[in-house]
């Protein structure tokens, strides 16, 4: 099978539904004539014009509302975000009108429209861009969370949320934009909302999502060295969560590890903890354990950096934990 | 801009007592505690929205505006039995008892919300025009927003798009001198709010909000530019809001005199003084007007009690168009 970047999956996607469908469009700084921040619409302004792959300026705000709206009459917006840092100065228009049009109107208007770019950590970005916020928009009724970690997911989940008909929250990061994945070349899609495993295991179950994922299989190489099969479930949804992919694994392996690159307070990893105790407590051999960033605002310093985030290291540690080993 | 004929009149004044009286009963059954939540009551604004509807052409152009929402969708063509329900909360309302005041919607109708986060619908009522130009439909939007928003920075980043896409849409403040408690002299060293389109390059102006026939030309003017390819406009309604700013509002920050000037130039009286000069009806006509007001808005109110309440399944119906999507389970 032929090799891509991640970049040129999220490429893929977007360029595969603008041609099947005449309502998708692209919106965002930095699409259009820079061909995107991180390359990921390199080529679309030349084959689908700048009537549908517009540049903004720098009005998250703006034009996060004005996408909105066209989806509300017969649109189907991609809105890029350069980074889901810079959509806090439009959250009102993801979390009031995105999210709540279709309830508050009693079900007369749904909002087929998805909001894509990077989140969490890219390098030493410090505070305000580095920042995870999967667990806010997943909190939101109304809103669906994607995040994947490789390349085939992210052209698979990327064609389903375009065709969605419900808003939907997706995630890349520009860490993952050169990596490499086998994609196929004839079409294929993946429906939200179903987990993955990516490594079957016996003792340990770990469950993780987005570029994170990299550091569980890592740790499960090291793992397996000494004897400790460890299965691996990529969530690649976040909301609707495959709540069943987690209870099955925990039922076999009765031992829980969840890794998240976002801050521990109301996280991804808390909902999953609550969700396992109350469904599959009497399977647990040991307390879950979670790994998250520091309890801080992202630190610049290197030294700093590295013991904020979560790593293969700290997996091992957790799984060693409950192993009781 | 079409001729204000009698029956423009005729029809101007039941609309609008209509929509005055609409809002005293809603006022009148707050105070019974049958609707409840926030209240913002359109008395003394009618003219804005009379005056629109003789601009636009109903079937085809959009309307959006804020929380001050209750006549429009009526103006629009909304059953108003249908407005007065979703404020009791009933099943039968307009949003199926979701909305409540707020949030009014009516697709079949043109209307957009019925929005409660001020400035929020500013991007959206651009984006009802972006998909018009996209889809090189015939249609203008109506952007409503009241002298508060115009101090969000949502209005501002539309402003700017809508001149940057040439968009087909009318924004239009609503300027009732106070944004809540606090007055316009209060939020901006310029008051004249019709000047912040000029920084965009945008064709704005002020409109004298209290007459119906100054609101029609001034509109009539700006759906015709956005029609014609023409891009934005921004109109500033110099208007007057005769209740507080909701039903809690005890309205220190102003004068009963204040309050009594403005009814002096009221847009049902000054109809009502044309209809009588011009003979186009008789005191005894009008009287028959009056009641068939009244028996209306006492069939609103007869059906909103009578209707039923929502079902339970409603709230989760709603929220996705994915049927059967899984919402987490949350009683024991």
């Amino acid at each position: 099978m032929r090799t891509i970047q991640f970049r040129e999956a999220v490429c893929e996607a977007m360029s595969e539904e603008m041609r099947r469908d005449d309502t998708v469009y692209l919106m965002g700084e930095e699409v259009a004539e820079y061909n995107g921040a991180y390359k990921a619409s390199k080529g679309m302004l030349d084959e689908f014009g700048p009537d549908r792959v517009l540049d903004t300026p720098i009005s998250e705000l703006g034009f996060a509302g004005i996408a909105v709206g066209s989806a509300m009459i017969g649109n189907r917006p991609i809105v890029e975000f350069m980074t889901f840092n810079f959509s806090l100065v439009a959250i009102d228009q993801i979390i009031n009108n995105a999210a709540k049009m279709r309830q508050m109107s009693g079900g007369q208007f749904n909002v087929p429209i998805v909001f894509r770019g990077p989140t969490a950590s890219a390098g030493q970005l410090a505070a305000t861009h580095s920042q995870a916020f999967e667990s806010w928009y997943a909190n939101c009724p109304g809103l669906k969370v994607v995040v994947p970690s490789n390349p085939y997911d992210a052209k698979g989940l990327l064609k389903a949320a375009i065709r969605d008909d419900d808003p939907v929250i997706f995630m890349e990061s520009e860490q993952m934009y050169g990596d490499k994945g086998e994609v196929p070349e004839d079409e294929y899609m993946i429906p939200l909302g179903v987990a993955d495993i990516k490594r079957e295991g016996t003792d340990v179950t770990i469950v993780s999502f987005g570029k994170i994922i990299k550091e569980a299989l890592k740790a499960a190489e090291e793992l397996e060295k000494d004897g400790v099969s460890c299965e691996i479930i990529d969530l690649r949804t976040v909301r609707p969560m495959d709540h069943d992919a987690i209870f099955n694994s925990v039922k076999k392996t009765n031992r829980l590890v969840i890794l998240e690159e976002a801050w521990p307070f109301g996280s991804v990893a808390s909902e999953i903890t609550y969700q396992v105790q109350e469904n599959v407590f009497d399977f647990l051999d040991a307390p879950i354990q979670r790994i998250t960033t520091a309890d801080t605002p992202a630190p610049y310093s290197p030294v700093l950096l590295e013991k904020w985030l979560p790593n293969a290291d700290d997996v091992v540690k957790a799984v060693k934990k409950v192993l009781y080993k | 801009m079409k001729k204000i004929t009698k029956s423009v009149y005729l029809k101007w004044y039941e609309d609008m007592l209509f929509w005055r009286k609409f809002e005293d009963k809603l006022a009148a059954v707050y105070i019974q505690q049958k609707v409840r939540g926030f209240l913002h009551l359109y008395n003394g604004q009618e003219a804005v929205l009379a005056g629109t509807l003789h601009a636009i052409d109903p079937k085809k152009d959009r309307l959006i505006t804020a929380y001050r929402n209750h006549v429009q969708p009526i103006g629009m063509g909304v059953d108003p039995k249908r407005v007065m329900a979703e404020l009791y909360g009933k099943g039968t309302g307009t949003s199926q008892g979701l909305g409540g005041s707020m949030h009014i919607f009516s697709k079949e109708h043109n209307f957009y919300g019925g929005h409660g986060i001020v400035g929020g619908q500013i991007p959206l009522g651009a984006g009802l025009a972006f998909a018009d130009k996209y889809f090189k439909r015939d249609s203008v939007t109506l952007c409503y927003m009241g002298d508060g928003a115009v101090r969000q920075g949502s209005l501002h980043e539309t402003f700017n798009l809508a001149m940057l896409w040439n968009l087909p849409v009318v924004f239009i403040c609503e300027n009732n001198g106070y944004a809540m408690g606090t007055s316009v002299a209060r939020t901006a060293k310029e008051q004249e709010i019709w000047k912040l389109g000029l920084g965009y390059d945008m064709p704005s102006g002020p409109v004298d909000g209290m007459s119906p026939v100054k609101v029609a030309e001034a509109v009539s003017e700006a759906v015709e530019r956005a029609r014609s390819g023409g891009g934005p406009t921004f109109l500033e309604m110099k208007t007057y809001r005769y209740r507080g700013h909701s039903m809690s509002d005890a309205q220190h920050y102003r004068t009963k005199d204040e309050v009594e000037e403005y009814k002096k130039i009221d847009p049902i009286t000054q109809v009502k003084e044309v209809i009588l000069d011009k003979k186009y009806a008789s005191e005894d006509d009008i009287k028959v007007i009056d009641q068939r007001v009244k028996d209306l808005v006492k069939e609103c109110e007869q059906f909103a009690e009578e209707s039923p309440w929502p079902g339970d399944n409603v709230m989760y119906d709603t929220v996705y168009e994915q049927t059967d999507y899984p919402f987490l389970s949350h009683k024991l």
